[in-house]
């Protein structure tokens, strides 16, 4: 269990390490992503402890969001002064986000054999 | 009176440790779980929006500082990084579908990541949002570390992003489902991968509690859009302004 513990870590502080050294404009545990992701390819499989910890951490992901949303205290100020042009610009944009990206997907990766 | 004296004493020294404030921020989303559970799990009660409007109350109330109250939250906040890295796990075992859909997954985040810049951006500016505001509200729908690069190279306010990008998170997870039932959007990929482009990693958390295949394939929307988002907006931001 502390294996795969410290193998997400370790991946979590390349893909940190990448990201400085080569300057690429993506977060690091994106990178530490890949990197798993790469493991598991060469693995063939995911093992039952990975798995655990992975569902441990995937599980609750809800909760890690809280303490930078509750960052929002410090900002309210900047909120209210443009509150209509933000809002409805937050709104709208994720709504037509989801919409156009979703019926994308779904019309094209049917044409691409996907249930 | 003694006892009373060290009541109150413990009180002071253990409310201003970090303890209190990781505390504070596990029974304020336990509540916040528990009453979106007692209203039939419905998107509308998110519980990061509830647990940061408790969290937001507490602190309010006791004249707590953000900086005095993340000392003891960074513990939870430190495993955003972590569990990002272990979104490779959902993605690993679809795969077979990822593989699959390569072009097909491309374009649709490349579209949906100028929808997202173009909407938000349009929006604001018909409603007068002044250039700033327009530059930090751009990149929203991106993972708050890089939104928050790409909006301070436009000319932005990273700290106001970062708080436009949690409440394009809790709108997304709020309102996802419905736009994408509206749009007869039914498998499971393509929902994931949209609900991932929009709204990053908080509505990649609400759709791994849907269904696995979705919080995948959000997973990955969330990688690939903050990869395009980076490369893409500033150079188009370039063109229009």
């Amino acid at each position: 269990m502390l294996s795969y513990v410290t193998l997400i870590f370790s991946c979590q502080f390349v893909g940190e390490f990448l990201v400085g050294a080569l300057g690429v404009p993506v977060p690091g545990p994106v990178i530490g992503l890949v990197l798993l992701l790469l493991f598991l390819l060469i693995k063939g499989a995911v093992p039952e402890d990975l798995a655990r910890v992975g569902a441990g951490l995937l599980g609750s992901m809800s909760l890690l969001f809280v303490p930078a949303g509750a960052g929002i205290m410090l900002h309210f100020h900047l909120l209210a002064e443009a509150a209509l042009p933000l809002g409805a610009g937050v709104v709208v944009s994720t709504a037509a986000t989801i919409a156009v990206t979703g019926v994308l997907m779904a019309k094209l990766g049917a044409e691409a054999g996907d249930e | 009176m003694n006892s009373l004296q060290n009541l109150s004493q413990t009180w002071v020294y253990l409310s201003a440790s970090p303890l209190f404030h990781l505390t504070l921020t596990l029974v304020a989303f336990q509540a916040a779980v528990w009453l979106f559970q007692k209203a039939g799990r419905t998107a509308l009660l998110n519980p990061v929006m509830v647990a940061v409007v408790i969290i937001v109350m507490a602190l309010r109330v006791t004249e707590t500082s953000y900086a005095t109250y993340f000392q003891g939250a960074q513990f939870v906040h430190f495993l955003l990084g972590p569990a990002t890295v272990a979104l490779a796990i959902p993605l690993y075992r679809q795969w077979h579908v990822v593989k699959r859909s390569g072009g097909a997954i491309a374009v649709s985040v490349i579209c949906g990541s100028l929808t997202a810049a173009a909407t938000a951006v349009g929006t604001a500016w018909l409603l007068g949002g002044p250039r700033d505001i327009l530059a930090s509200l751009a990149p929203k729908s991106v993972t708050a570390p890089v939104a928050m690069a790409i909006a301070e190279e436009l000319g932005g306010l990273p700290s106001l992003t970062a708080v436009l990008v949690i409440l394009t998170g809790i709108v997304g997870a709020m309102f996802g489902t419905m736009v994408l039932d509206a749009c007869r959007v039914r498998p499971w990929p393509a929902r994931g991968l949209a609900i991932g482009t929009a709204s990053h990693g908080i509505g990649t958390a609400r759709a791994l509690q849907v269904n696995e295949t979705a919080g995948a394939f959000s997973g990955l929307a969330m990688g690939l859009n903050a990869l395009a988002t980076a490369v893409l907006l500033p150079l188009l931001w370039g063109l229009v302004f």
